[in-house]
């Protein structure tokens, strides 16, 4: 068993709303300097040794992310 | 004319496009999202909601439910198929369709009756319409914001491809005002709003939703 850990960003090109909330409200929160806040998602994979690095790319590159808005990227911890 | 109706867990609009579909003149037919089964129907509507819970992404589960394999492999025969909101969503998921719907610009859900401007009639759906006429039909979404990288915006302008434009004010940044598209044969449509809700005065802001269903009927006799 492996773990695997996939994160999951919006392309730079597409605009972040939520990450532009986040942004606004540490503003609130009195923090200062903070320029740019960008959301994406984690994902953490239990996987057995059939699972090889391949298939890791098609599950990220068809299900975890949409490539039309997001890039990603695949480690193994 | 039988018009399937997929219902997915978590699928809000299947009744209303059933009811339209009934409107038009046509037999509504419910489909399963866990059936592989499409019951010999003529077309299909993939309605709005917040399939499987928005997880993960809008329509990103559902655009590989055990029907969308079905859904998929109709819309290559040329079967028209009409994915509304949510269903816009999956049809995106799925490849149908070029782009994404993602967070609307201001975060806000929005739901208001929205005008739409027809931009064109050479799809499945829209053949009964004007290139030009406005239809006034209720909007409501909160990812609805539609994406596409330069070139295949290129391609869908060049290809007169998009269907549907947002009239009186973009509700939610979607790049240059697209609210409805359609695959390259024209057989496929996607939109953001909801013609299914606008069939009626009684129920709606207007009937103006009524002629893509009808437009359908003409589609498939002609075709027949």
């Amino acid at each position: 068993m492996a773990k695997v850990v996939v994160d999951v960003m919006p392309k730079p090109e597409i605009l972040d709303p939520q990450g532009q909330a986040v942004a606004g409200a540490l503003t609130r929160l009195g923090v200062s300097g903070v320029t740019d806040v960008r959301q994406g998602k984690h994902f953490v994979l239990e996987v057995d040794d059939t699972v090889d690095d391949e298939t890791l790319e098609r599950v990220a590159a068809t299900l975890l992310a949409n490539p039309v808005i997001e890039d990603w990227v695949v480690t193994r911890a | 004319m039988r018009i399937g109706v997929i219902t997915f867990p978590g699928t809000l609009d299947d009744v209303d496009a059933a009811r339209a579909v009934r409107y038009a003149g046509a037999e509504p037919v419910a489909l399963w999202h866990a059936d592989h089964d499409l019951k010999g129907v003529d077309a299909i509507i993939v309605p709005g909601g917040f399939s499987y819970g928005d997880y993960l992404r809008a329509g990103a589960i559902a655009s590989i439910a055990p029907i969308m394999t079905e859904v998929v492999a109709a819309a290559g025969r040329g079967a028209p198929v009409l994915g509304i909101c949510n269903g816009f969503q999956i049809l995106c998921e799925a490849g149908l369709l070029p782009g994404a719907l993602v967070r609307n610009a201001g975060l806000h859900f929005v739901c208001r009756d929205q005008r739409l401007r027809v931009e064109s009639t050479a799809t499945a759906w829209t053949g009964g319409l004007t290139v030009g006429q406005e239809l006034l039909v209720p909007l409501k979404s909160g990812e609805g914001r539609y994406v596409a990288d330069a070139a295949t915006l290129e391609q869908l302008e060049a290809e007169n491809r998009v269907v549907f434009r947002y009239a009186g004010g973009n509700p939610n940044g979607a790049v240059a005002d697209i609210a409805g598209i359609a695959s390259d044969d024209g057989r496929v449509v996607g939109l953001m709003p909801h013609p299914e809700h606008a069939i009626d005065p009684l129920t709606g802001p207007s009937n103006d939703g009524l002629g893509l269903f009808t437009s359908v009927l003409r589609a498939t006799a002609s075709a027949a």
